[in-house]
């Protein structure tokens, strides 16, 4: 590698008959990186992920994976790189043990034997490598997925929504073996709907009906959206948002919990719209937008430039 | 008590709408339904006949009298029988049956204008390939009637009485490798082929798609795999299958219906394996080009159906029209019929066997080249 990037891809587009899931998109991923991928669903992230490992033929775009070229040397590229599905897809009628030696050989992992009882005690899954993979939970399918697509040490982990449906123990374990791993030298590239799993990685891109809108750390992401917000609380919470969004100035008016996220990037203006709530019984304070308004704000937007 | 909520024609009429919604999208399954009856028509209807003429023929003319010609041409214009050529020796009529050319090979002995014109009632040699009994049956009924008519205009006058109620030649019909006219032992063997075309090209046409289905073809192809490591890595485990079904019906053909085995045991295992390897390509192919299951079980079907019907196993193939032939002739099942039978009842050797084993390489080869081109390496 002599850029230093494990991934640096430019121009990276795939259109499915009219419609183009992913539109010119640049990403650089350093190595060691643990990478966040967000975007709503359909946004093209998956489509993104499968072009990099060579699953799906790039229409346009250039770059390197892991210093191999993406078009050319996807054969290279699969050999180094893990790739974990959003469906599992191991195969359910073979045990633990079966699917992690299944995938050792597919890769051809020299000391096979060895490998896999190790992977499946640095995983904590003794206990259970007999157990038929369709038997497992959720959580539990998903140690053995990140166990099988590591099984070659490759140096880039594409993980795709690894943490949908697994509880919130799990995920915490999942993100700290995660980080560990990173510490060790890996790359991670991860899609998630989840902000706090956002928070935990390095740097961040979103994505929006195929187009790359913001990248970089949290904080840089969260500066760059220049989004002032106030957070409103009091009775009837659902009239005063319908009130609010008509108001000049009011970019979104989100109900977190039992309060209300307002925000906009007119300071001013968006002070004005507030000035009736400041008063009992309502409760107003200025907040610091969170990731989460940040990305409802860069979603709003992009609808619009979609719209027709 | 339960209550239970009344039917209700809203919700029945959900269903009945969905199922067309779901019919009209899945086209193949659409085009099935459209196309198993035509096929079946056709088949049926034109194809098949029971009653097989324009056999082929082989004479062996060993008097080149007057009455000798009459019966050649006799023959050559019969409907039953095709004169295909003109034998010299006994040997060359033997080759010609054994591999399968001919269905009859006619001697005409020695004097036997000479014998017949003296009253000796010359005998008349009709050799039958009878492996498959319902396919020489009419012919050889029909072959007296042939033979009194057409000496019919030489027996006249002082000759007339030689015409009389037994007929004026000895005909003598030997139903060669199913002398009983068995017809077990026709299809019993021929039941090897026809169990490894179903199962093999179902099983394997399950192979792909189920991966497909299940999601675990996106893991597949996300590790650096070729697809021949793929192809024939799904291909080689139900060749073991297919041995055990191919042995099943062995015992059962020797020792339940004591099917007569002539010729080598190892060399039809050999033949096996290519008709195995033949059919599980075909499977694998489906698999490539069926987008679920439920379209690989179809395809299989379709395939299944005119290998049953037009390789000679339940109809005899000389009794098809040309069009149905050619299309015979490419399916590896009607070859591997005529190597199971030809093995087993004739004794045929290597020499025998790789005029048909070929074909069904040369068939594997370019269906196995179609699934490897058809194998997406992408998820496109």
């Amino acid at each position: 590698m002599t850029t230093g990037f494990a991934i640096d891809v430019r121009g990276m587009t795939k259109r499915f008959g009219e419609h183009t899931v992913v539109n010119g998109i640049d990403l650089q991923v350093r190595a060691g990186e643990v990478y966040g991928f967000l975007g709503p669903n359909g946004s093209g992230k998956t489509t993104f992920i499968r072009m990099l490992c060579g699953l799906l033929a790039a229409d346009a775009g250039e770059g390197t994976c892991l210093g191999f070229d993406i078009i050319s040397e996807s054969e290279a590229i699969k050999r180094q790189v893990g790739y974990m599905t959003q469906r599992f897809s191991f195969y359910e009628d073979l045990s633990i043990a079966e699917n992690l030696d299944f995938v050792a050989r597919m890769y051809a992992v020299s000391n096979r034997r060895t490998a896999v009882q190790e992977s499946i005690e640095r995983l904590g899954l003794a206990g259970r490598q007999k157990q038929l993979a369709g038997e497992l939970s959720g959580g539990w399918k998903q140690r053995l997925a990140l166990a099988a697509c590591m099984i070659h040490n490759p140096t880039l982990l594409l993980l795709d929504e690894p943490t949908a449906g697994v509880d919130p123990k799990a995920r915490r374990d999942f993100w700290e073996q995660i980080h560990e791993l990173a510490a060790q030298g890996l790359t991670f590239l991860i899609t998630t709907h989840y902000m706090d799993e956002a928070e935990r990685c390095d740097r961040l891109a979103y994505l929006s009906y195929g187009n790359l809108l913001t990248s970089g750390t949290a904080t840089e992401v969260i500066a760059g959206a220049q989004l002032t917000t106030w957070s409103v609380g009091g009775p009837k919470l659902p009239e005063i948002a319908r009130e609010l969004r008509k108001s000049p100035g009011v970019l979104q008016a989100v109900a977190f919990g039992t309060r209300l996220h307002v925000s906009g990037t007119d300071a001013a203006a968006l002070e004005r719209a507030i000035a009736p709530y400041r008063r009992e019984p309502y409760t107003v304070q200025q907040i610091h937008p969170g990731l989460e308004d940040v990305f409802i704000h860069l979603m709003g937007n992009s609808k619009d430039n979609f719209a027709p | 008590m339960k209550k239970r909520i009344p039917l209700s024609f809203s919700r029945f009429w959900a269903i009945v709408i969905k199922e067309f919604i779901q019919m009209r999208r899945d086209r193949l399954t659409f085009g099935m339904i459209v196309g198993i009856p035509v096929v079946q028509l056709m088949l049926f209807g034109f194809a098949i006949n029971g009653d097989p003429k324009h056999l082929p023929t082989a004479v062996l003319l060993a008097d080149s009298s007057q009455q000798g010609r009459s019966l050649l041409s006799a023959l050559k214009n019969s409907d039953y029988f095709r004169f295909v050529r003109e034998i010299h020796s006994e040997a060359e009529g033997e080759a010609a049956l054994a591999r399968g050319e001919v269905q009859f090979v006619v001697t005409i002995p020695e004097n036997f204008s000479y014998n017949l014109l003296r009253g000796e009632k010359p005998t008349l040699l009709v050799e039958a390939d009878a492996t498959d009994p319902s396919a020489t049956g009419n012919a050889i009924a029909s072959l007296r009637i042939l033979i009194t008519s057409s000496l019919q205009h030489d027996l006249t006058g002082p000759l007339a009485f030689l015409a009389g109620s037994d007929g004026p030649v000895n005909l003598r019909v030997h139903a060669r490798y199913n002398p009983e006219g068995i017809s077990q032992y026709n299809i019993v063997p021929g039941l090897m082929g026809v169990v490894l075309t179903m199962t093999m090209v179902m099983i394997t046409g399950l192979a792909i798609t189920r991966e497909r289905e299940r999601g675990t073809m996106e893991n597949l192809l996300s590790m650096p795999t070729r697809p021949l490591e793929v192809l024939l890595g799904k291909i080689v485990p139900y060749i073991f299958v297919g041995y055990i079904q191919a042995t099943l019906i062995l015992v059962a053909a020797r020792w339940l219906f004591h099917v007569p085995m002539v010729g080598s045991i190892p060399l039809l295992l050999l033949c096996t394996s290519v008709f195995i390897t033949a059919n599980l390509a075909m499977g694998i192919t489906f698999s490539t080009l069926a987008k679920n299951q439920l379209q690989a079980v179809q395809m299989t079907f379709f395939f299944f159906l005119p290998s049953l019907l037009l390789s000679g196993f339940m109809f005899p193939f000389r009794g098809m029209p040309d069009w149905a032939q050619v299309i015979g002739e490419i399916l590896p099942l009607t070859h591997f019929l005529r190597i199971v039978r030809g093995i087993l009842l004739k004794g045929n050797g290597f020499e025998e066997v790789i005029l048909q084993l070929w074909q069904i390489m040369l068939f594997a080869a370019v269906i196995l080249i179609i699934g490897v081109k058809r194998y997406r390496r992408t998820l496109d």
